[in-house]
This record gives C-alpha cells, sequence and structure tokens, in this order.
C-alpha cells in the first residue's frame, strides 16, 4: 500500500521532469522526419533487373491483406509469364500494414516511404496498376523470380533456372 | 449597501465570465501542458501559443451539429447537460476569492459546496440514461456508483476541518488558517479530498464512467454540439472548483505573504492545483472499476474515519 | 470390427480397410500422396508412414505404411511419435528435392494437396544443396495444362488414368529419378474423363487450363453447390465465380452418383455462361424486325397485356430449364396448354423411364452400378451420352476380380494385389450398339447391330429368360448373354436414349423385368436425354403442339424448338401464333424468331430443382447474383403472374410447396434441400470462402463507395463470407474445405466412412418409390426402310449448352458420318466424301468416314444442334457432289484434333 503510493508519486515527479526535456517530434509539415527505407508508406509494385514487371499476380498479396484493399486478375503473355491484367489498391481503404510485402514471393508489391497522398475525393485513392508500377526494383535490387522458378517463360528454358539441371532426357536408358 | 451590491454584482459577473472563460482557455492549456509532458509541442498553431485554439474550439462546438437522437429520452437527453453548469457554476458562489471578494458568506457554505457537487452526479446520470444507448448507460451507472462511494468520505474528510475551525463559513475556515494552513495538521483529511475530488469531477485516472477504451466516450456517447461542449466545460468548472475548494479549505485561500495582493495569493495557489490535476492525467492510467471502489471503500473511508477520530480526540484534549 | 488402439486410444476399426482409411475417418491428420479412395493403395509415397508396436512393452517399435498395413485385433500404433513424424517429415523432404519454386505461379496453389501435406508434416529448408532436376511439358489438348517438373512421382495420374478410367495414351516413362508422366508424343488426351486428373494429381503437374484463361484461388472463388445439366445423370458439382464470371466447375461430391469424379463435358461444359451469345437484356422485335432493349417493366407490362387480351395461350417448357422453371410457366397457361417442349421420341422413352421409376425395377444409382458384376447395354452410347456412367460401368467390370481377391483373402484396397491377381479377368460385360463403343475394351462381347436388330435381340434376351429354363434360343448371343445374366449375382440392364429408339428401350425393360422375377438384385440404367426430362415428363401430359394448333401468345421457356421438331413443323408453329415470348439464357434460332424476349439466368447463377434418370431430385445453386436485368426463369413467369393478376408466388419456397402439393409424384421435392429460412448457428450458408480477398477494391474502379452486398432470399445461401461451411448439411455446402486440407481431398473430413456416404446425407431426396411390378410391354410393329439414320452422340458435340463452351467447341468434331465400306459403296460414297442428308428443305452434310466397326445399313450421323431435327423424320440420304472437306480431319472422339 505505501510502496504503490510511493511508486505513484514517484511516476508524478518523473512526468513533471520532462517539463525540462526537449520535444520529440517535429513540426510538420515545415520541418519533416526522417524516414526510413522500410517505412511503410505508400505502396507500389516493382519491375525485376531486366526491366518486366516482378509480379506474377500470385494473389497472396491480396489475401494476406487485413482489410481486402487488393484485387487482382491473372493473365499470361505469349511467353507464359504470369502477369495482372489488372492490380487495384483502394488506399483509402489501406492500413500500411505492410502484410501485402511479407506475403509477396517476388518482391514485387512493397512499401515506399511516401505517405503524403491525401485527396479531397476518395475516388482518387483508388490506384490501377499504371499508378502503382515504378520503372525500378525497388528495395531487392538483384532479384528475378523467375530466375529462381522452375516455371519456363520465353527466354528462359526448362532447366536455365538457377539451380536447376538442364531438362531430363527421358528416352537414355543410362543408368 | 449600495456599494456592496455593486461590489457582489462585480464578483458574480467576474466569477461567470472568469471561471467559464477560464475553463475554455484550460482546454488549450491542458493539451499545452500534457504536450509539454509528453515531450510534444501540443497544440501551437491557432494564435500565439496556439492560444487562439480555445475561441476555435469554442466557434466549433457552436457551429457544430446539434443532434438529438431520435432513440433518446429528448427532454432530458437535453436537460442533462445543463445541469452539470448549473451545479457547478452554483458551487463557486461560496468560494472566498479575497477578504470581502466573495458572492455569499454563508454558514453552511461548506454543504452547499458539498450540495452542488452531490446535483453534478444528476447530469451524468440523466444523461447516460436519456441516450438510450447501451455504453452512455453504463457509462451512467459507474458514474452513479463512483460518485455515491467518494461523496461520503468527501465530505467526512472535510470534518476535520470544521471541527477545528468550529464553522461550515468559508470565510471563518480561512481565517482560522491563520496560524497553520490546514494541509498541516489534516493532510489526511487533504490527501482524502484531493483524491474524492477528482473522482468527483470524474478527472483522470478517475475518468471510468467516460473510459474511452471500454465505453465508446461513457454518459457522452450521444452528445454532440454544444450540448457535448457543456459537459467538457462542466468537467473544466469542477476542476476549477475543487481546486479553488483544496485552496481555500487546506491552503490557507487568500493568505499569503503581503507582497502579492490576497485574490493574486488565491489565484496562483488554484492555478498549481488546475496544473498538478493536469499532471495525474498525463502520469497515472486509470484503474480497473473494483480497484476504484475497494480504494473507496476500504481505503480511504477507514482512513477518513480515523483522521475524523484522532482530530476529535486531539481537540477534546487540548480543550480538557 | 476389430479394436486397435492408436496413440493410447482404443479405436473401433472395419476389418476390410486399411489403417490410413481408418485413421483418417476417425479425424486423424495424416498425409499421405499415393493412396486414393476410389483408387486403393500401392504403398508407391511412403508418406502415411505410422510405428506400430509389437505389444504394450514395445516402445521402439517399427515403421509401417498405414495405407498398406489391415486391420488387426489389438494392433498398436503410434501416429503422433517422433519417430513417426520425424519420418514422414523426411519423406516429404525427398519428395520436395525437385520441386520447383513455382507455387506463386501454380494453377493448384492454395488448394494443393502438396502444400498442405508438406505443411503437415513440418517442413520448411531443403537441406540437399544440388541441382533441380527439370523435365520438359506436353501440349494435352485444350482443358489439361502439363508441367512436369512439379511432379512427385506418387502414380496417381497414370493409376487414375489408365487403371481406372480406361484410359492408354497416358503412362510414366523413363527410369529411376527420371520418371516422366505423359504422353508418348503431344496430344490431346483422349479419355472423356481426363480432367478428373486435376483433382487426382495432388500438385499442380495436370492443372485445368479453362481456369487458367481467367485464374482465380479457390480461396478467392464464390462457390454453390449446383447440379450438372450436361446430361441426365445429375452430377454434382461446385459451381464458382469471381468477378462476375463462372470460372470453373468442380467435383463435389456425392456417395450415389459422381462420387469423386465427373466427366470433361461437365467439368468444363460451363463456360457457357460466359459466352458472347447470352441474352443480356430484355428485347422487343420492332418493325424493322430487330430487336430493341425495353426495360424489365416495360416488358413485364406489355407481356402481361398480351397474356390478358389473349384468348388462348401456349406454354412450351423445357427439359433443360428447372423444375420451378416449368411448374411456374404451368401454373400461368394452366395445365391444359402446357407443353413439355420434348419431340415424341424424347416423350415416349421419358414415359418408359417413368414407368420403369414407379414400378419395383428402380433406377441403379451409379454407386450400385460398380457393385454389379455382369452387364448388357442394349443401344446406349454411355459414353457419349451419359457420359459418367460409362466411368461407373467399367469400375464394375472389375467386379470379377474384386470378387477373385476376396477369395483369395486379399483385401480389396490392396490395388497391386488385385490387379495382379485378376490379370485380364473381367465381369462379362455385351455392348450392343450399331458403331464402336468407348467401352468395347473392357467388352466380353461388343456386337454391331444395327438399332431395330439390337430392339429385336432385346426382346428374344426377355423372352428368353421368361421362358422355362429347358428352351434354348436359337440366337447364339441371346443364349450366352442369358446365360451370363442368369448366374451373375447382380445384373444390370443399361439402356437409354441416345439411339433415339423407343423399341429398344421397351426391350431392356422388358429383359429387366423378366430378369427381377428371377433375380431381385437385377438393376436396370436408363439415361435420360437432358437434366430435366423426367420433371417435365411428370408435369406435362402434353409435349408439343400439334400441327395447325393455333394460339393468341406462346410462351417458351429455356426451349429451342428447332431442337425438338423439324424445321417444317416449326415454321408452321410460328405461322399459327401470332406472338412468340421466349424467356432463355442464350441466343438460339428460336430466341430469334421470337417477339419479346426475356432474358433468364443460368444454372449458374440461379436456384432450381433437377430430378435426374434415377428419379432423384436435387437442389441446384447459383453461384452468383445475374447481372442487370438477368433474372431466372421462374421469377420471370412469377412477375408475369403478379403482373396479369394471376395467383402467384413471392418466393421459390412457396413454388416448390405448391408444386410438391399438386403433382403427386413430386411430393418428395420439397426435401431435397434445406428453405430459405435454414439457418446453422443461426447463420446461413456462405458461397464465399472465408478468406476471400478484394472486396473492398474489386467494384473501387467504379465507385469507391463499397454497395452492399446482394441479399439472398431466395436459398440458405447467402452472398457473403459469413456464414456456415463446414458444418452446413451437404445438399447446400458451397465448397469443401477443412482446417489444413485446403484441396478437395477435404472431402474425407465429411464422410460417414471413407469413399461412402456424406455424413450429413447424399443430396437430394429419391422420388417415385414405387414397388408394383411392371407387365412386359408389347413391341410395336416397327417397319423400317433398308438403312438407318443413326445419331451418333459427341461428349462435346451434343448437348446443346456445354457444346457452347469455348474450350469444349475446340474438342468438338466437325459433323461426320460413320459407314462400313458396304453402306458407303451402296451410298456411292467414299472415305472423306460429303455425305448429304435431307429432311424436306432441311439437309446437313457429313464427313464420311468408312469404319468396320459400324453395323450393316447404318448411317451413323453426329447428333448435334443442327443434325437433331433429322432424327425426327425419315431422311434422304445422298452424296453430295458440291461439297469439300474442311481443313481439319476431326472426325471421332478418339481423334481430336491437337493443335
Amino acid at each position: 500500500m505505501f510502496s504503490a503510493i510511493i511508486s505513484q508519486l514517484r511516476t508524478l515527479w518523473q512526468i513533471l521532469l520532462h517539463t525540462f526535456s526537449g520535444y520529440e517530434t517535429v513540426q510538420y509539415p515545415e520541418e519533416k522526419p526522417y524516414l526510413a527505407p522500410r517505412y511503410r508508406g505508400r505502396i507500389v509494385l516493382t519491375r525485376d533487373p531486366d526491366g518486366v514487371e516482378r509480379c506474377v499476380a500470385c494473389n497472396l498479396c491480396a489475401v494476406a491483406c487485413p482489410v481486402d484493399c487488393i484485387a487482382l486478375q491473372k493473365t499470361e503473355d505469349e511467353d507464359g509469364r504470369w502477369y495482372p491484367e489488372f492490380f487495384r489498391i483502394n488506399f483509402s481503404r489501406c492500413i500500411m500494414c505492410g502484410f501485402c510485402e511479407e506475403a509477396c514471393p517476388t518482391y514485387s508489391i512493397q512499401l515506399t516511404p511516401d505517405f503524403e497522398m491525401c485527396e479531397y475525393d476518395r475516388q482518387n485513392m483508388v490506384y490501377e496498376k499504371e499508378h502503382l508500377l515504378i520503372d525500378g526494383p525497388g528495395k531487392y535490387p538483384g532479384y528475378n523470380f523467375y530466375r529462381v522458378a522452375g516455371k519456363a517463360i520465353g527466354g528462359k528454358a526448362k532447366g536455365e533456372a538457377e539451380n536447376e539441371s538442364p531438362p531430363v532426357d527421358i528416352r537414355s536408358l543410362l543408368p | 449597501m449600495s456599494q456592496s451590491i455593486w461590489l457582489t454584482g462585480i464578483v458574480i459577473f467576474g466569477t461567470l465570465f472568469g471561471v467559464i472563460g477560464g475553463a475554455a482557455v484550460l482546454v488549450w492549456f491542458e493539451r499545452r501542458l500534457l504536450g509539454l509532458w509528453q515531450d510534444r509541442p501540443g497544440p501551437n498553431r491557432v494564435g500565439p501559443f496556439g492560444a487562439g485554439l480555445a475561441i476555435a474550439d469554442v466557434i466549433k462546438l457552436f457551429a457544430k451539429e446539434d443532434w438529438v437522437p431520435p432513440f433518446s429520452d429528448r427532454i432530458v437527453f437535453i436537460f442533462a447537460p445543463t445541469a452539470v453548469m448549473i451545479a457547478m457554476l452554483l458551487g463557486f458562489t461560496v468560494v472566498p476569492y479575497a477578504p470581502g471578494i466573495h458572492i455569499a458568506d454563508l454558514n453552511i457554505a461548506l454543504l452547499f459546496f458539498l450540495g452542488m457537487t452531490s446535483l453534478a452526479v444528476y447530469s451524468v446520470l440523466l444523461g447516460g440514461l436519456a441516450s438510450n444507448n447501451k455504453y452512455a448507460l453504463l457509462g451512467g451507472l459507474r458514474s452513479a456508483a463512483q460518485m455515491v462511494s467518494y461523496e461520503v468520505f468527501m465530505g467526512l474528510s472535510l470534518m476535520g476541518v470544521v471541527m477545528m475551525s468550529g464553522s461550515f463559513s468559508l470565510v471563518d475556515i480561512v481565517n482560522a488558517q491563520e496560524n497553520g494552513w490546514f494541509i498541516i495538521s489534516q493532510f489526511l483529511g487533504f490527501f482524502v479530498f484531493v483524491v474524492a475530488g477528482i473522482a468527483e469531477s470524474h478527472r483522470l485516472p478517475f475518468d471510468l464512467p467516460e473510459a474511452e477504451h471500454e465505453l465508446v466516450a461513457g454518459f457522452h456517447t450521444e452528445y454532440s454540439g454544444m450540448k457535448f461542449g457543456m459537459f467538457m466545460l462542466g468537467e473544466y468548472l469542477g476542476v476549477i472548483l475543487i481546486s479553488a475548494m483544496i485552496t481555500t479549505i487546506f491552503l490557507g485561500g487568500w493568505l499569503g505573504p503581503d507582497f502579492l495582493p490576497p485574490i493574486i495569493w488565491f489565484g496562483l495557489k488554484s492555478f498549481t492545483l488546475v496544473c498538478f490535476f493536469i499532471l495525474l492525467r498525463a502520469a497515472i492510467p486509470r484503474p480497473r472499476y473494483d480497484q476504484l471502489m475497494a480504494l473507496g471503500w476500504k481505503v480511504m473511508l477507514p482512513l477518513t474515519l480515523v483522521n475524523l477520530m484522532v482530530t476529535g480526540a486531539v481537540i477534546l484534549m487540548m480543550e480538557a | 470390427m476389430a479394436k486397435i488402439i492408436v496413440d493410447g486410444t482404443e479405436i473401433e476399426a472395419d476389418e476390410s480397410r486399411n489403417l490410413l482409411e481408418v485413421l483418417l475417418a476417425c479425424g486423424e491428420d495424416l498425409p499421405y500422396f499415393c493412396w486414393h479412395p476410389k483408387m486403393g493403395s500401392v504403398g508407391a509415397c511412403r508418406q502415411c508412414a505410422v510405428v506400430q508396436h509389437r505389444n504394450q512393452e514395445d516402445e521402439r517399435g517399427r515403421i509401417v505404411m498405414s495405407c498398406m498395413t489391415p486391420i488387426t485385433e489389438g494392433a498398436i500404433f503410434s501416429v503422433q511419435n517422433e519417430t513417426a513424424s520425424g519420418f514422414r517429415a523426411s519423406v516429404v523432404e525427398n519428395l520436395m528435392v525437385n520441386h520447383p519454386h513455382d507455387c506463386p505461379v501454380c494453377e493448384e496453389g492454395g488448394e494443393c494437396h502438396l502444400q498442405d501435406m508438406t505443411v503437415m508434416t513440418g517442413h520448411r529448408d531443403r537441406s540437399y544443396r544440388h541441382l533441380k532436376m527439370t523435365f520438359e511439358n506436353q501440349y494435352l489438348g485444350p482443358f489439361i495444362g502439363h508441367e512436369m517438373n512439379r511432379c512427385i512421382t506418387c502414380y496417381r495420374c497414370v493409376r487414375y488414368y489408365q487403371d481406372y478410367a480406361g484410359g492408354s495414351d497416358l503412362a510414366a516413362f523413363a527410369s529411376r529419378d527420371r520418371v516422366y508422366f505423359g504422353r508418348a508424343e503431344d496430344g490431346v488426351l483422349e479419355n472423356e474423363f481426363a480432367g478428373n486428373l486435376v483433382e487426382v494429381c495432388p500438385t499442380g503437374v495436370f492443372t485445368d487450363k479453362t481456369l487458367s484463361e481467367h485464374y482465380t484461388r479457390k480461396w478467392d472463388l464464390a462457390s454453390a453447390p449446383a447440379i450438372c445439366t450436361g446430361c441426365s445423370l445429375g452430377c454434382n458439382i461446385s459451381v464458382s465465380e469471381r468477378y462476375g464470371e463462372l470460372r470453373r466447375i468442380h467435383n463435389r461430391y456425392h456417395g450415389e452418383i459422381n462420387g469423386y469424379f465427373l466427366c470433361d463435358r461437365g467439368r468444363f461444359g460451363g463456360q457457357f455462361v460466359n459466352s458472347e451469345n447470352r441474352i443480356p437484356r430484355c428485347g422487343q422485335r420492332n418493325s424493322d424486325q430487330k430487336f430493341e432493349p425495353r426495360s424489365t417493366d416495360d416488358a413485364v407490362n406489355d407481356i402481361s397485356t398480351l397474356i390478358k387480351d389473349a384468348g388462348r395461350i401456349i406454354g412450351i417448357g423445357s427439359a433443360r430449364a428447372s423444375l420451378e422453371s416449368n411448374y411456374a410457366l404451368r401454373q400461368l397457361v394452366g395445365e391444359q396448354n402446357y407443353f413439355s417442349g420434348l419431340d415424341d421420341i424424347e416423350a415416349e422413352t421419358a414415359n418408359l423411364h417413368l414407368r420403369a421409376l414407379h414400378s419395383n425395377l428402380g433406377i441403379a444409382s451409379m454407386t450400385e452400378v460398380e457393385d454389379c458384376d455382369a452387364i448388357i447395354i442394349l443401344g446406349e452410347d454411355v459414353t457419349n451420352h451419359a457420359p459418367r456412367l460409362a466411368l461407373s460401368l467399367r469400375q464394375s467390370s472389375h467386379n470379377a476380380a474384386r470378387s477373385l481377391a476376396h477369395d483369395a483373402g486379399i483385401p480389396l484396397w490392396h490395388d497391386a494385389a488385385v490387379r495382379g491377381l485378376a490379370q485380364d479377368k473381367k465381369s462379362p460385360v455385351f455392348i450392343l450398339t450399331p458403331y464402336a463403343d468407348r467401352l468395347d475394351d473392357v467388352s466380353t462381347a461388343a456386337i454391331r447391330l444395327s438399332p431395330r436388330e439390337i430392339a429385336d435381340t432385346g426382346f428374344a434376351l426377355a423372352n428368353a429368360i421368361a421362358a422355362p429354363d429347358d428352351t434354348d434360343s436359337e440366337n447364339l448371343l441371346v443364349a450366352q448373354m442369358k446365360t451370363v445374366l442368369m448366374s451373375a449375382r447382380k445384373p444390370l440392364i443399361v439402356s437409354g436414349s441416345s439411339l433415339k429408339n423407343v423399341e429398344i428401350v421397351k426391350a431392356s425393360l422388358n429383359v429387366a423385368v423378366a430378369l427381377k422375377k428371377i433375380n431381385p438384385e437385377t438393376r436396370l440404367v436408363l439415361a435420360g436425354d437432358e437434366c430435366n426430362t423426367l420433371a417435365v415428363a411428370t408435369l406435362a401430359t402434353q409435349h408439343m403442339p400439334s400441327p395447325g394448333e393455333s394460339a393468341d401468345l406462346m410462351i417458351v421457356v429455356e426451349n429451342d424448338l428447332q431442337r425438338h421438331c423439324s424445321p417444317e413443323a416449326f415454321s408452321d408453329l410460328l405461322a399459327n401464333v401470332s406472338h412468340l415470348v421466349t424467356i432463355d439464357h442464350s441466343d438460339s434460332r428460336t430466341v430469334s424468331a421470337s417477339h419479346y424476349v426475356l432474358p433468364a439466368a443460368t444454372f449458374a447463377e440461379s436456384e432450381g430443382t433437377c430430378i435426374n434418370n434415377e428419379g432423384r431430385a436435387q437442389r441446384s445453386y447459383g453461384a452468383f447474383k445475374s447481372k442487370d436485368e438477368i433474372a431466372p426463369s421462374w421469377l420471370w413467369l412469377m412477375r408475369l403472374a403478379a403482373a396479369c393478376d394471376k395467383p402467384s408466388c413471392d418466393a421459390i419456397d412457396d413454388l416448390l410447396h405448391e408444386c410438391a402439393d399438386a403433382i403427386p409424384g413430386l411430393a418428395g421435392i420439397v426435401a431435397a434441400a434445406p428453405d430459405a429460412n435454414y439457418r446453422g448457428h443461426g447463420l446461413k450458408v456462405n458461397r464465399m470462402t472465408h478468406r476471400y480477398s478484394g472486396r473492398t477494391a474489386m467494384r473501387a474502379d467504379v465507385n469507391v463507395h463499397e454497395p452492399q452486398q446482394p441479399g439472398d432470399e431466395q436459398s440458405a445461401l447467402t452472398y457473403s463470407m459469413e456464414g456456415i461451411n463446414q458444418s452446413a448439411p451437404s445438399s447446400v455446402k458451397a465448397y469443401t474445405w477443412a482446417p489444413g486440407w485446403n484441396s478437395n481431398q477435404s472431402i474425407s473430413k465429411f464422410q460417414d466412412e471413407i469413399g461412402g456416404h456424406l455424413s450429413s446425407g447424399d443430396p437430394g431426396k429419391l422420388l417415385f418409390s414405387v414397388d408394383t411390378p411392371l407387365e412386359p410391354l408389347l413391341p410395336a410393329s416397327t417397319s423400317g426402310k433398308a438403312l438407318d439414320l443413326v445419331p451418333a452422340h459427341h461428349i462435346f458435340s451434343s448437348d446443346e449448352m456445354s457444346s457452347r463452351s469455348s474450350a469444349i467447341r475446340d474438342a468438338a468434331p466437325a459433323p461426320f458420318a460413320i459407314l462400313n465400306a458396304e453402306t458407303a459403296s451402296n451410298l456411292d460414297v467414299g472415305q472423306g466424301d460429303g455425305l448429304k442428308c435431307q429432311s424436306g428443305n432441311h439437309h446437313i452434310t457429313f464427313q464420311v468416314a468408312i469404319d468396320h466397326n459400324v453395323a450393316d445399313d447404318c448411317a451413323v450421323c453426329l447428333f448435334n444442334g443442327d443434325s437433331a431435327p433429322l432424327f425426327l423424320t425419315t431422311a434422304d440420304l445422298m452424296r453430295d457432289q458440291d461439297w469439300t472437306a474442311p481443313d481439319t480431319a476431326n472426325l471421332i472422339g478418339s481423334d481430336r484434333m491437337s493443335r
């Protein structure tokens, strides 16, 4: 009981001492805080080192999204590469939790340190693929999903991916 | 006599505008102070030091849609916020700011003050009930139980002071402190009165009736616009009133060294107490509801009774 | 029953089962790959390992494969102990050594048995440091995609394809760890049940190409329990939607009908729902003979005025529409004005079918078919007319092997042993058809006879069976069949309407009647024409308006009349009717000829009841709310009835109750599924999975403010993620899922025994259970022509709706006529020539293929929408001199085109 009261008084005293400590916050927007590259802000879709869309429309970001604000549809180009026919993020619902980035198996979807995306009209918060897609690889410059995946695409035949042996000759009788 | 009427008139209007204005400014001041203690600037954009926020807030409250929920008990719903304002403002009638500067020197001033603070519970209770909303009702219920519990020893804690000064008149009580403030002789009474005072004005850490983590906004969940403003104003009036009362009863009221006029002393002491209330808000978390009740009934009430018995015994011994 | 101890708990187990089945049945999560409930065990994948202890003292035990372990009294097993689970984790790790990093671009992901099993065993990191093996893929046709890298060599595909479905063009190639599952060369998979590879393969080697075109993960699909409309069998399907489009059709387990498998028509034939031939809005023909869009209200008002003013109204229903739509039409126009829309032959066979159902013969379910041990197929092309039945018939041909195994004390789940013991021994199967049948490879005798001869043989067989024992038939075939049928434990007569010959159906009934007197175990299966032929035959007393019958207004519901009457009769009908109103979902010649068109919903968008060939009423539900003005036919008819102040219902449940009360035979339809008031734990049944994604973004391009989910007042289901799925009754359960089991294999959690009935009862309600014996029917005297025009059904061409699906269209053959050399020379045509069939003004030219395996004097011609009317009348056959062959020679199923 006594120690509890002392504890409360000690708390009061320590908070009082904060009168003499400076501010932790900055005067936004005149001053801007430093945001780390891994800050979770506006979402972008990146391209792999070859300059092709990284997104393979696997839907994992959409299913990881707790507010269900990502919708996309898979389609395929003539090379057999999967990509999204449309990719839509409703930022008016997004909570910038970063689950989509964690779920993404191709490092395609990434969160950036930009959070200043206010709009007067909510409809403008709906971003389509052309708004999301950037020209570079973002935070993971070297990664190319199709270089490690087994699926053959144009320019990468079976057995040409990393860590793969050439296709098996099934007609061989050698042991 | 006529001068006295003029003076009373000035005091009445001074009090009215002073405390209401003070309460409005307090809205801004509290947030600046909280900011200071939380290592951030707080509201500093509107006007010098952000002080314009007080006016902006009032304008905002007046401009907001004054909505009465269709499912509520309309008359009671509208009456509830006014009750707290009336009760708190009436409480100020007995406060002696300086020798001769007061609205009324009642010989039962202390009881009148206790009565007025008790009336405030109606506002919260009726507001909660009339809103016809689960959260509001729970808030109202909590508030009623909390007020009833803390009322008991709030009154009793002052009885030591009454015994020592031999009067219910606040002017007499202040005068009785010429030779030493009651905070020293009645420290237990002071401690209990401060705790009960916080609980009565349901300020943090005893804001369970409106605990926003559990009850959305408690009894005033359905209130908006100026009706909500009146609840908020009532709360800040309560803070000022309790501070003024503590000053009067335990801190020697206007008494102080002569280099400052008495009314300034009174103001300074009250202001410090208001700051202390805000410090409590910045520092101490809210207890659980059962802890609140246990503290009231199992700690505070026995403490008050012990204080009363000891005070009585000492006075009897001194007289004997 | 034997008692075994699993992880210290005593379990009662059936001794005819293996340990894996017992453990799965009691809810244990034990991984497996090569075992399949319908294909038994081979112990190839080593994944279902458990530890067996000698006795209570034996703590170490030994590892056994649960799928190869029989149940013995008092056996002690540990499933969860470290040795067993560690072994299983290392097996998965080995299987995954060459598995590519493909899940994001794999159609199986999210419902992959391999994913589930890997997670279940806890394997995560690949410790093998060397290169991954790769394989080239093959083109396997328009339905199935091939990605061989993903293979874990469980052998399920070839065991299914060769042993279960009887296919010969998918095999295991190469040796050791280079084993390859595919065809000898690129090409279309020939088997009609190849689509099941998608579900049989535990990973993504075989995937659904039609789904991949607009791919959606299982968790993003909104599904509904539907009934396949492809044929008369009423297989249960799960139809799935995303973005307002039908995405795929998946098998929905039914213990009595389709079990684990569907045919390719059912699986890939639903895409007509997305076709550009759909009718999107109400239309009226204006003075320029063009269709003008009308609003729903205007159209209903106009048509109700027509109804009010009309002297006589004719209503023509349809065998492909739901029972509710037909009944609502019957209510609107009155019983005496309601026609079923069946042609004469269809109506007559349907009535024979109903007579069989109303007698003690009954119609066997497909599970019963699989139990029969002697089969006579009388003039029915099962594979192309009621495809799923052919798969069951193929299983019953293995009953000889099963009885051998039984006698030898080999458990039936021991697949390799049972097959090895039996070698080529098959149960007797006699196939009497005019042309080569896809079941010929399992037949004892495949005899090619013309339809008339088949009927005659059937009647002779019935007489021979009914006759006293000592009189031998002079016909050797009849005597042979008689011997087989008489000695069988459970003989089965299979017939149907595929040859459009009533006499054959009569003959098969007679055989069944005669045999039933001798062996009460006798079973009969009749394949009907369409998914609801029996329902309309029950509702209607008349089938087509007779020539010259006139009316002020004719309302046609979901029927292309040109499929059911000759072009002359069709124009005659139109000439005698002042106004024609058609309610249909897809464009047809009838739609084009009508004055008003109302857009109907398909099976994928609306609720309705179907009655299948065994008289089972089953409710089908739509996966999504139809777009714009499209509404179920019964809703249009209810609106029309309300608009012209006739007695009408508001809800489909009321309609069903009214129908059940009005038609004595249909009293059971109400019990086929729970009504709209059904709630489980206070909730309806969800269509969307609980992890449905993108709800706040999928419509955001149109409007960022999300609309409310559409409500469904008509059924127990809801267009929502909230609701019961796992505890839902089987007839309304939209999709199969259990925690840790994302693939369709989770069905074992919902069966009362592995491969048995669903624990909440198999969906549907059998109607017409009457036990009165049937008297033999008298053959009609037939005076046919010398040359028979014989309809050849084709799985991808003959069904009206599925043939409009894009992938099915790719696989469908061009019109062909198969003749034997003699008939061909009589007609003066040769291989590749055009054979012109002329009936009145209507003619079609078929490309001739010479095949010795065709009965004499039969011109076997493809039955499809265009050629259907030819088979109703007598047609003249001649060589088409002006005809040139199209580029692709694409004649019969086994020669399906390869790109």
